[in-house]
């Protein structure tokens, strides 16, 4: 058992590094108070777009960079429709992840037989030397490091800088951010824009990285795990971490029990990331208190300065 | 007004249309023409683009109950998987029994299955609080899962060469078809029958009152005193019995017997269908065969033009935002002003 937990590690590490982006993503989007539920079609559109990139550049960051673009871009979409024509959050957010999953696949027909050259991982000098937790935490693909520096970075921007306040500030009462002065629509934007290109990113990850293949629906329901995430986490960035590590191992332990032959058919193991999603969400909402304190208070409520 | 705003957003779709056939490099009147107007112009393509809106309308018009009440349910994907499995496992389990009874049997079970998969959201909203949203939708994996399980496993033909599907249900076991050379069923009248009760109890009975209530004005109806768990339940079940129904009207009508996959995302298109139709039964009947039409002219489109049929979901998509756009400039009057200097003086 002791020789398989390093690659049980690994494996899982890399498959919560796509939910890690997607869900920090969300997470800055949220605190701004806006819901898009459309991160599962703006993984996808970033999956594809990365894919694409990469085949015809042969550079994989140059997908980064795509799905990044991508991302954002159907990111704005949303952002127009919600927070300049006022439309409703959650009607938009399902409008966009229909949205992606057509122009996803629409676009991926033509790359659907093509295979990417696997990219080797990096591992980081003389931290992967250290004994036992060397190999397992620094021999990955370079964006498993770059998810861990979003990590601190939006820590360190929500929590520790003016910005970061500002933002949270608008989450919370944008009437009151607005009285002060504060660009709340601009903020929103931004926000929003920020969470699409993360998710972007977090399906080129898929993509380019950890597959490297693009199936139609690859993400399989990764978008909408990471906004359960996000509840899950109770809008904090330390949290998100810990339920994407949860739910990559709850992936590995998938393959791995498949692996070994666990009597148990593999369908129903393929379950297990899906009904663990409905178990947190259970457990983290089971106390009203718990959301009504966490949540930004004007999450998915409509804002516009000269409405309201 | 309300009205309006999905003629423009299918006129937008449309036009929409032209740019993006022209984009392809294709001739715009003539890709529109083989999208469009040749799936329908013969008596087969009509009686397909009725089949085609049978569970479309099912789906959206059970969703619509628990949309009008706030209840996001938007896992009806996942209820008419199960529904589907109910019904086969029936028709598998009473093969060749050749009762009358069967289809019957098979309709109540597959709307029971249906129900039986909305009732976990339901009751994990009603009891511990947890998002519908994401709920439903999660199960929608779990059940696609549980559909490749019984066609893999229980279900599998055993004369069928090991592949995942089930053996072809017995005539007892199928909607009776209606036009000779046609798959057309009888199957659209179970949906024009549920259109029309979704009808009733939305627009005339008190109980689609208090749903309207509560997705109006949640305050107003707790002070009523309707039952916002009451709320969820009814919206939830309402939508899982349809989508159970749409199930078995596609294992007991066109497919015949269960495979992999029994829906091409009639349980999200509903949703489209359903805010197009401005959740409102007429509306509904009309926006399905809309996004019938859509699936329609998507195989037509890999046929005759050699663009993938995936096209379709990017015009579902486009749809319902042409339809959130054309919304605010019914919902808001616009007005030209020079933009504010501080956001002081806007406030004001």
């Amino acid at each position: 058992m002791t020789d398989q937990l390093v690659p049980i590690l690994v494996a899982t590490i890399a498959a919560g590094t796509p939910l890690v982006f997607a869900a920090l993503g969300e997470l800055v989007t949220e605190k701004s108070g806006v819901l898009n539920l459309g991160v599962e079609g703006m993984m996808l559109v970033g999956a594809v777009a990365a894919f694409a990139a990469t085949a015809a550049s042969g550079s994989p960051w140059s997908g980064v960079l795509a799905g990044a673009a991508a991302g954002g871009a159907m990111a704005l979409v949303f952002a127009v429709l919600t927070l300049t024509l006022m439309a409703n959050q959650v009607a938009a957010g399902l409008a966009l992840s229909l949205f992606g999953v057509g122009l996803s696949a629409f676009v991926g027909k033509a790359y659907e037989s093509v295979s990417l050259a696997p990219s080797p991982p990096l591992a980081i000098p003389l931290a992967a030397d250290l004994p036992g937790i060397g190999p397992a935490l620094f021999v990955h693909q370079p964006l498993v490091y770059v998810s861990w520096a979003l990590f601190a970075a939006v820590a360190w921007f929500l929590y520790r800088s003016r910005p970061g306040l500002v933002l949270r500030a608008v989450g919370e009462s944008p009437q009151s951010a607005h009285a002060i002065g504060c660009p709340v629509i601009p903020i929103r934007y931004l926000a929003t824009l920020f969470g699409g290109a993360m998710a972007g990113v977090g399906g080129a990850f898929l993509s380019v990285f950890y597959t490297p293949l693009w199936v139609e629906n690859m993400t399989a329901g990764r978008g909408w795990i990471a906004l359960a995430l996000v509840v899950f986490a109770t809008w904090r960035p330390a949290r998100v971490m810990i339920g994407a590590y949860l739910f990559g191992g709850v992936t590995v332990v998938q393959f791995f029990a498949q692996g070994e032959g666990v009597a148990v058919p593999a369908q129903f193991l393929s379950m297990l990331p899906y009904l663990a999603t409905i178990v947190v969400l259970v457990l983290i909402s089971r106390n009203i208190n718990t959301i009504r304190l966490n949540a930004p208070v004007s999450l998915a409520k409509p804002f516009h300065p000269e409405v309201a | 007004m309300r009205f309006v705003s999905p003629l423009v957003a299918a006129a937008l779709t449309f036009a929409a249309g032209l740019v993006l056939f022209s984009a392809l490099g294709r001739d715009p009147l003539a890709a529109f023409h083989a999208f469009f107007v040749q799936p329908i112009d013969d008596w087969n393509g009509v009686a397909e683009l009725a089949l085609k809106a049978a569970p479309l309308m099912l789906c959206a018009i059970g969703l619509a109950i628990g949309f009008r009440a706030g209840v996001w349910n938007i896992g009806a994907e996942g209820q008419l998987a199960v529904g589907a499995i109910a019904a086969g496992w029936l028709a598998v389990g009473f093969h060749g029994a050749g009762s009358a009874l069967l289809l019957p049997a098979m309709v109540a079970a597959g709307a029971l299955g249906g129900m039986a998969w909305a009732a976990i959201p339901a009751f994990l909203k009603t009891r511990f609080n947890a998002n519908e949203i994401l709920t439903s939708l999660m199960l929608v994996y779990v059940a696609a899962l549980l559909l490749s399980w019984v066609v893999h496993g229980p279900l599998r033909d055993p004369q069928g060469f090991n592949f995942p599907q089930s053996k072809e249900f017995h005539d007892a076991a199928l909607y009776p078809l209606l036009l000779e050379g046609t798959r057309l069923n009888a199957g659209v009248f179970v949906a024009a029958a549920v259109v029309a009760a979704g009808w009733w109890f939305m627009e005339r009975s008190f109980g689609g009152y208090t749903m309207r209530v509560a997705g109006l004005a949640d305050a107003a109806a707790r002070y009523a005193g309707f039952s916002a768990r009451r709320t969820v339940w009814v919206g939830m079940l309402a939508g899982g019995a349809a989508a159970g129904l749409a199930g078995v009207g596609e294992v007991a009508g066109p497919i015949g017997q269960l495979l992999p996959s029994v829906s091409p995302g009639y349980g999200f298109a509903a949703i489209i269908v359903a805010f197009v139709g401005r959740l409102h039964a007429g509306g509904i009947v009309l926006a399905s065969l809309l996004m019938s039409l859509l699936y329609l002219g998507g195989e037509s489109a890999q046929m005759t033009l050699d663009l993938p049929s995936a096209i379709t979901g990017l015009f579902q998509g486009m749809l319902l935002f042409f339809l959130l756009a054309a919304d605010v400039f019914i919902s808001y009057r616009l007005r030209i002003a020079a933009p504010a200097r501080a956001p002081r003086e806007a406030a004001a």
